[in-house]
């Protein structure tokens, strides 16, 4: 057994900074990088594109990324685990060996865990009296049954541990919980058991620091956000894992951004909801048991997590079609720029009624004044400028278009000083909302399957 | 003495659904005790009147001196169907941190 593993984190989302995960390859020592490609929307965005092209689906940022350092992690045994696969992680794993042929690499071995998308099952296990309803809103799935456009189970840590155990050196994989990416080369490497709970919760912390990259590591950190240095070259968060659980949350010399324990908290508390429920397929952890301390310079010791027996269930993000929403600025300037702007939204929102256009909601925030601090916000009179930010959605899509020509006649027709309408008429995009469901883990199996070239 | 709440905490705080979290941390050790007197579930939803629809729940972190509030219906309906720049509740942090509490103590 190694005595130590270092597992890097390379993406935080679909869209993270591109050099992220040749830094973590290249400017220094690790045996593992996790890259997290899937938001909740994700995976309606990659379905539609599979429906497009059946050899789509993945996130294609995946292919130049393994262009660049495919011959890197070879050379230096480095295994990459992503759950950038999507909707189709075969086709992405097709995908990738084509890029090895390109650079004549032999022997690599893939694994590919699959199984997830349950979308063509879901009349199936309705006749297994496994109806999918909103575990949140308790909503019956019927309601929205005909708009829905992905159907994901969040797999965890085991099926990746199975590809590992066949060799696989890269891992592709469809919805698995951000966790399990970082959980998982923990599992294997170490051999806990599945039932050692408290190890198990540990790795799930790991992979909870490590799953959003650099906000781990000085950026979006409010503690002392001007102290950060050097955040053009963030290295992003790596955590050195060791056999007994305990963890050290670090990044690459050299690199910028901070790790210190006030980095390490802000990340612990994102996104999560009763700390001591945090709740994965592969056990429940206990946020409130963690000790954290400042063991050296951008070097943060993680011990001491305690962790419960997993549920029965798997977590199953859905999303459905839900109408269309159009989003336009104009921006005012002073004298009275706040007054101008509430003006020419007046007008609008008049002009709309007169149109005899409906909406289900027509949202107006002043950017520069009150949209984050809404009835909080303060000292109107001092504004030097001011950006009227409206919003519309609803079900009719002609009327949404229609909107989208009543903002430029505003320049030349309403309140003056005006400026910034730029890019054209804004158009209709689609609002995919999200439904969460439970499923027993019984009724679906992941699947896993390894090969080389 | 009357304080602002980023005097003493750091925060950060992100999305599910409609629902808001945003955990709030001591700046030091000792300050902890202070969020936890002050920074109450019923203080926290008058701060967020107007701006959140739903109730306020609190967790405590003691082991990190931290506070953990889900604020629910506080996005406009969340993810894409939300109207409103900060969707994801990205800012909610802010917006906490500009809160003003009476203390009996001295900092």
């Amino acid at each position: 057994m190694k005595e130590k593993i270092r597992i890097a984190s390379g993406q935080g989302f679909w869209g993270d900074l591109q050099t992220a995960p040749i830094d973590q390859v290249r400017k220094g020592d690790i045996d593992y990088m996790m890259l997290d490609y899937l938001a909740e929307v994700t995976m309606s965005i990659l379905q539609k594109q599979k429906l497009k092209d059946p050899k789509l689906g993945y996130a294609k940022d995946l292919i130049p990324l393994f262009d660049e350092i495919l011959p890197d992690i070879v050379q230096k045994g480095i295994k990459v685990i992503t759950n950038g696969g999507g909707v189709n992680p075969l086709a992405c794993r097709d995908a990738i060996f084509e890029v090895a042929k390109k650079h004549q690499i032999k022997n690599l071995k893939i694994g590919v865990v699959f199984g997830d998308d349950i979308l063509g099952k879901i009349d199936s296990l309705a006749e297994k009296n496994i109806f999918l309803d909103n575990m949140e809103t308790g909503e019956k799935l019927s309601s929205v049954r005909i708009d829905v456009i992905s159907a994901n189970v969040y797999f965890g840590a085991k099926p990746i541990v199975e590809a590992l155990q066949q060799g696989a050196q890269i891992v592709i994989t469809g919805r698995t919980t951000d966790t399990g990416l970082t959980l998982a080369p923990m599992m294997y490497e170490f051999g806990w058991a599945w039932n050692d709970w408290n190890k198990i919760a540990s790795g799930t912390v790991a992979g909870h620091i490590l799953e959003c990259g650099g906000q781990a590591s000085g950026g979006n950190f409010t503690g002392d956000w001007k102290s950060v240095p050097d955040l053009a070259n963030i290295g992003f968060p790596i955590a050195e894992a060791f056999p007994d659980g305990k963890f050290i949350i670090t990044k690459h010399e050299g690199t910028g951004g901070l790790v210190s324990s006030a980095t390490v908290k802000e990340q612990l508390l994102y996104e999560i909801g009763n700390p001591r429920n945090y709740i994965t397929p592969d056990c429940v952890a206990d946020f409130t048991s963690i000790h954290l301390e400042d063991v050296g310079e951008n070097r943060v010791e993680v011990a001491q997590v305690k962790g419960r027996e997993a549920t029965d269930s798997y977590k199953v993000s859905m999303a459905y079609f839900d109408g269309y929403t159009a989003f336009s600025t104009l921006t005012y300037a002073w004298p009275d720029a706040l007054a101008k702007a509430q003006k020419a939204d007046e007008i609008l929102r008049a002009r709309l009624k007169i149109l005899g256009l409906e909406f289900d909601e027509i949202k107006t925030e002043f950017l520069g004044y009150n949209s984050c601090f809404g009835p909080l916000a303060k000292n109107a009179d001092a504004l030097n400028e001011v950006v009227m930010r409206i919003g519309v959605r609803g079900k009719d899509k002609a009327a949404i278009e229609r909107f989208g020509r009543e903002i430029a006649p505003l320049i030349l027709t309403g309140p003056p000083s005006v400026t910034g309408f730029a890019g054209g008429r804004p158009k209709p995009s689609d609002v995919i909302a999200y439904w969460p469901a439970l499923i027993p883990k019984s009724a679906v199996t992941p699947n896993v399957e390894v090969r080389s070239i | 003495m009357k304080i602002q709440l980023l005097q003493i905490a750091h925060a950060r705080s992100g999305d599910k659904g409609d629902t808001g979290n945003v955990g709030i941390i001591a700046r030091k050790p000792e300050y902890y005790s202070l969020l936890k007197k002050y920074v109450t579930e019923e203080r926290v939803k008058k701060h967020f009147e107007g701006i959140c629809f739903g109730n306020v729940d609190r967790f405590e972190l003691p082991n990190i001196g931290a506070l953990n509030f889900l604020l629910h219906h506080v996005l406009g309906g969340g993810g894409t169907k939300s109207l409103k720049n900060d969707a994801q509740g990205k800012t909610l942090s802010s917006v906490m941190l500009r809160m003003e509490i009476e203390i009996e103590e001295t900092l």
